[in-house]
């Protein structure tokens, strides 16, 4: 029962909004008590204008998200924070972001974006977080995150400064960007880590980037994803979740499920919609809904995650929009949008 | 007599050639390569336009939200617009954004960098066909 008013007190905060729930809970497999869920927040891209001014509408992006998360109930075990905190990577931006976020009362684990790691590649974002891939266990879960917005070394040194890096790197359609990749030291590193963990184990990977191929001219795709697909491949359950599209993806290949997390920031088009290139959205994406490209936070928010079964429910939370869950069909072996996949309202159709 | 008409032949000639030049109808190849190099150089301004932190007042570029322009659908203008309440031309949203996202002062309609911007806009949408009014 309490599951139905997952936000708690949340109306005063937001007035006017529509507040949820109706939770799908997929419940096969794992006993009661291991049922978990987390929340996923991510790039919220905060932006330094001068001295302590910063960009009002991203602080009140991550603001929002981290209230709301407080206020859900039951409550998270823990948060993940998806990349791109910063929009350029400077301290001030980064402190900034962190000050908003220590308002979360959980756990946070966090993700390397390309925003926070191009000035400075990683060092204050690492000083401040620690380590950019590691792996940890909760509750029959093995959780690995991976730092997938590397490139190679002669684009990441050829630049006169970190600030000329970080300028070229944040523009998302910058001709003179280089694809993301994880690289060789972390594709080594997650086989070792891999090596310990049983077959069975339900694992969740977490990277900035697509660990799948989707659009290269914005670097929605990684450059190596096939070859951790394959690192991958011998588990039976296998979820990624990554950030960085600023909008809603999902897919399935083999074994692996992938979803997309929403934007706090604001939302990208799809790259189906750029006329002059090819691209490749999975086809069993039922697009975001863009109702209201007047109001500020429109097709942007956050999510809660249940994978404590093996398998994801994914609960989007859509400002003034109506919550959409994209859950783990166990007959088609795939998600699907519990509500729309079969009929989707025209604010979903992108051209 | 056969002298007299070559003669009125190579006056005629000469007119024609001087007439070609006051004629407005024509134009050469060297004219297209102009203008279309006109055209270009306006959307090449309006990517610095489009990418410019000081467009607005709070750094926010066009290219942050518009990724190579798209999802601003330039052959749908004019179009109704709920919240301007009318049907609204494309330089009208344009500078709802300056506005709003970029918290920063509406351009003139004429304005060279409202130009730039649209010019660049219509280059990266070529080939899809007008839909006027459509959502």
């Amino acid at each position: 029962m309490k599951r139905r008013h997952f936000l708690k007190g949340a109306g005063a905060l937001m007035a006017g909004g529509v507040l949820p729930i109706s939770l799908v809970e997929v419940a096969f497999g794992k006993t009661q008590q291991d049922n978990f869920r987390f929340a996923y927040i991510s790039d919220s891209h905060i932006q330094q204008i001068k001295g302590n001014a910063f960009v009002r509408n991203f602080d009140r992006g991550l603001t929002r998200a981290v209230a709301e998360c407080n206020m859900m109930d039951p409550k998270p075990d823990f948060v993940m924070y998806g990349g791109d905190l910063a929009q350029l990577g400077s301290k001030p931006e980064i402190d900034h972001g962190l000050e908003i976020m220590s308002a979360c009362k959980y756990k946070t684990h966090y993700v390397m974006g390309e925003h926070d790691y191009y000035l400075d590649l990683g060092k204050y974002w690492e000083s401040q977080l620690g380590p950019q891939w590691y792996s940890f266990d909760h509750k029959g879960v093995h959780f690995v995150v991976l730092n997938s917005i590397i490139v190679d070394d002669k684009w990441t040194n050829k630049w006169s400064s970190g600030e000329e890096r970080m300028g070229v790197m944040a523009g998302l359609d910058n001709p003179l960007g280089s694809p993301f990749m994880v690289g060789a030291a972390q594709r080594a590193w997650l086989k070792k880590d891999l090596a310990k963990v049983s077959k069975d184990t339900p694992l969740v990977v977490f990277s900035h980037s697509p660990l799948q191929k989707i659009y290269k001219g914005w670097n929605f795709w990684t450059d190596d994803a096939e070859q951790i697909q394959a690192i991958l491949k011998p588990f039976k359950k296998v979820n990624v979740f990554y950030g960085h599209v600023h909008q809603i993806q999902y897919n399935q290949i083999g074994n692996i499920s992938f979803h997309s997390v929403m934007a706090t920031a604001w939302p990208w088009p799809y790259p189906s919609t750029y006329s002059q290139a090819a691209s490749h959205l999975p086809k069993l994406t039922v697009e975001m809904n863009r109702a209201d490209p007047f109001f500020e936070r429109d097709a942007t928010g956050w999510q809660f995650i249940d994978v404590w079964s093996g398998n994801t429910s994914m609960h989007l939370q859509l400002p003034e929009n109506n919550p959409r869950t994209v859950a783990f069909n166990q007959k088609r072996k795939r998600p699907e949008d519990t509500k729309y996949q079969s009929r989707r309202i025209p604010p979903q159709k992108h051209y | 007599m056969k002298r007299q008409y070559m003669l009125s032949l190579v006056l005629t000639g000469v007119l024609v050639m001087l007439g070609s030049r006051a004629m407005a109808d024509e134009f050469s190849k060297q004219d297209l390569k102009l203008w279309q190099d006109e055209y270009m150089a306006a959307v090449k301004q309006g990517r610095q336009v489009f990418t410019d932190g000081k467009l607005g007042s709070n750094g926010i570029v066009c290219a942050q939200c518009h990724p190579n322009g798209a999802n601003t659908h330039p052959e749908t203008y004019p179009k109704f617009q709920k919240q301007l309440g009318k049907v609204a031309q494309m330089w009208e949203m344009v500078n709802w954004c300056i506005r709003n996202p970029l918290e920063g002062k509406n351009l003139a309609a004429d304005d060279h960098r409202m130009n730039a911007i649209l010019s660049y806009i219509a280059y990266e949408r070529r080939g899809v066909k007008l839909t006027p009014g459509k959502h």
